[in-house]
């Protein structure tokens, strides 16, 4: 009960951070941005998630190679360091990751770099030093103008991620990954909450099909007593 | 020590997953006090005193947070968290855009969604989309949570009458500006607070189809939700949407019509108490987990629920 069994278990990249990817592509090919930065935390195997978005057309990568656990917060501190040496004017996130389900990294990141922040981002476009970000919020939608710069999280309607294609791939292969150790930032990392136990989630009782739509009315009015 | 829970209100009225988050602060057994940011925000303070465990009202009434913006409410926040040991707030789209920004400024790690609160320092949460709940041990001083509101009953609104303190606005750059909302209009009730949910998949195969639920779920008193699947067909929009990256539920009774039941749609839902599937493929996953299911043409067979709703 220690946690989720990963051994040979096929990785991806995060679905949320596809869409990152894509929309900056977007971006860049409307000319609108100049060189898009790729940068991953993690084990040695995340080269091949930055191969990916290097396939998909961002010019290069930054791995901080780590086989420690990077928890959100201190993800925020490390990118905030590489935010601090590259000056980008923009960054794309997920909203959340798959995995931890934490939805917490754009926004701590913003926060450290005093930021403006379009969280859940279903439309984007770059105004002069401008950002209109159109957001998913509980009730529908909002619009918000951002001052550049900027950090976006992208939530699953704001495209289509594309496919690489075997060429790009192949050329992919030759563009540059820098890589990196949490070390080399001077900065404290260690994780602030432990997982004491993973446990399965309570199974539900099998139901029972029932044969007519009188009969399901009948059950959920005398069995179940929930109309 | 105190907890401070940030109220999501509109400028008028409390929203109900405040209420969630208030009774999950109880079981810290400290005082609670809650803070409203907001512009002509009066009526929401006197309403959050009457609140049952509430034991003071902060209000910080200031035109400039009429839209509450996460950049511009984060540093009253911050500036008064030195008094109190855990800050909450709903894991819904309005605490999750704040609270990690308060968390990182506090430089304290955030519990995500918690699920059930073991003691002041440790906390359950779901991962992989539900399919694990992890308890977490936390090693701040301070401590940053926002709380599955489905997971927690309502705090009652009572005679309760809990002292208003007002607090002075602060300077901050305006580094982002609210430009406009379009909020889907609904005479149902809200998805997350709805007693019955009737939702739609890909089954339904186009939003035409969709007033037959409505029609349901007008005689039902529910709630109209969907799948991702029929967001991204564009048949409703998307905050119908149920699962891991849209609202999660939990209402007495969940209707799943042609949803076959993804690991991300059973994340936003597989807790309700009373699960209904209506699908024409017996083999659909979401059978799996209902308690009633009726295999068969959604088009021939919502109608016919209808007919029998209103028979009865």
């Amino acid at each position: 009960n220690t946690g989720i069994e990963l051994t040979n278990v096929k990785m991806s990249m995060n679905p949320f951070d596809e869409i990152a990817v894509e929309e900056a592509i977007h971006l860049k090919e409307a000319n609108k941005i100049n060189e898009i930065i790729i940068v991953s935390i993690g084990t040695k195997q995340s080269q091949e998630t930055i191969r990916t978005a290097l396939a998909m057309g961002a010019d290069r990568g930054i791995l901080i190679e780590t086989d420690s656990e990077i928890q959100p917060l201190s993800v925020a501190k490390l990118l905030k360091k590489v935010c601090d040496q590259e000056k980008p004017e923009l960054v794309i996130l997920g909203k959340q990751a798959i995995d931890d389900d934490a939805n917490q990294t754009g926004q701590m990141l913003s926060a450290l770099l005093n930021w403006s922040q379009g969280t859940f981002a279903s439309k984007l476009e770059i105004e002069e030093k401008n950002l209109l970000v159109t957001r998913e919020i509980d009730g529908g939608l909002e619009t918000l103008k951002l001052t550049m710069p900027s950090i976006i999280t992208t939530d699953l309607r704001l495209n289509e991620p594309r496919y690489a294609s075997l060429p790009n791939i192949m050329k992919a292969k030759k563009k540059p990954i820098e890589e990196k150790k949490p070390e080399d930032f001077d900065i404290d990392i260690s994780p602030r909450l432990t997982t004491i136990k993973v446990i399965e989630p309570p199974k539900r009782e099998a139901g029972v099909i029932v044969e007519s739509i009188p009969q399901l009315v009948d059950k959920l009015k005398n069995e179940a007593k929930v109309i | 020590m105190t907890s401070l829970i940030l109220v999501e209100h509109d400028n008028k009225d409390i929203k109900a997953p405040t209420l969630n988050t208030i009774e999950a602060a109880k079981k810290f057994e400290e005082d609670i006090h809650v803070i409203i940011i907001g512009s002509n925000c009066k009526s929401v303070a006197d309403n959050a005193s009457k609140i049952d465990g509430v034991t003071e009202v902060l209000m910080v009434d200031d035109n400039k947070f009429s839209n509450q913006l996460a950049e511009d409410i984060t540093p009253i926040i911050v500036n008064l968290a030195d008094k109190y040991n855990f800050i909450l707030a709903p894991a819904d789209t309005f605490g999750k855009n704040i609270m990690p920004r308060v968390a990182a400024l506090l430089d304290t790690a955030q519990v995500s969604d918690v699920i059930s609160i073991e003691s002041k320092d440790t906390f359950v949460r779901p991962i992989y989309a539900g399919n694990a709940f992890a308890t977490v041990k936390s090693s701040d001083n301070k401590i940053v949570i926002t709380i599955r509101t489905t997971a927690f009953e309502s705090a009652k609104i009572s005679d309760n009458s809990a002292g208003i303190t007002n607090i002075e606005s602060i300077d901050t750059d305006s580094i982002s500006e609210f430009v406009g909302q379009e909020l889907s209009k609904s005479e149902r009730p809200e998805l997350t607070s709805a007693r019955i949910i009737i939702s739609g998949g890909r089954g339904m195969q186009s939003g035409d189809n969709f007033p037959m639920l409505e029609k349901i779920a007008d005689k039902l008193g529910a709630a109209v939700g969907a799948s991702r699947a029929a967001v991204d067909a564009g048949f409703v929009p998307n905050d119908y949407q149920v699962g891991q990256t849209g609202k999660i539920v939990a209402p007495d009774l969940y209707i799943a019509v042609g949803i076959s039941g993804a690991i991300q749609h059973l994340a936003g839902m597989k807790d309700s108490k009373v699960i209904v599937a209506i699908n024409k493929d017996e083999e659909a996953p979401i059978f799996q987990i209902a308690d009633y299911g009726v295999v068969g043409d959604l088009f021939k067979l919502v109608p016919e629920l209808e007919k029998e709703l209103e028979n009865n």
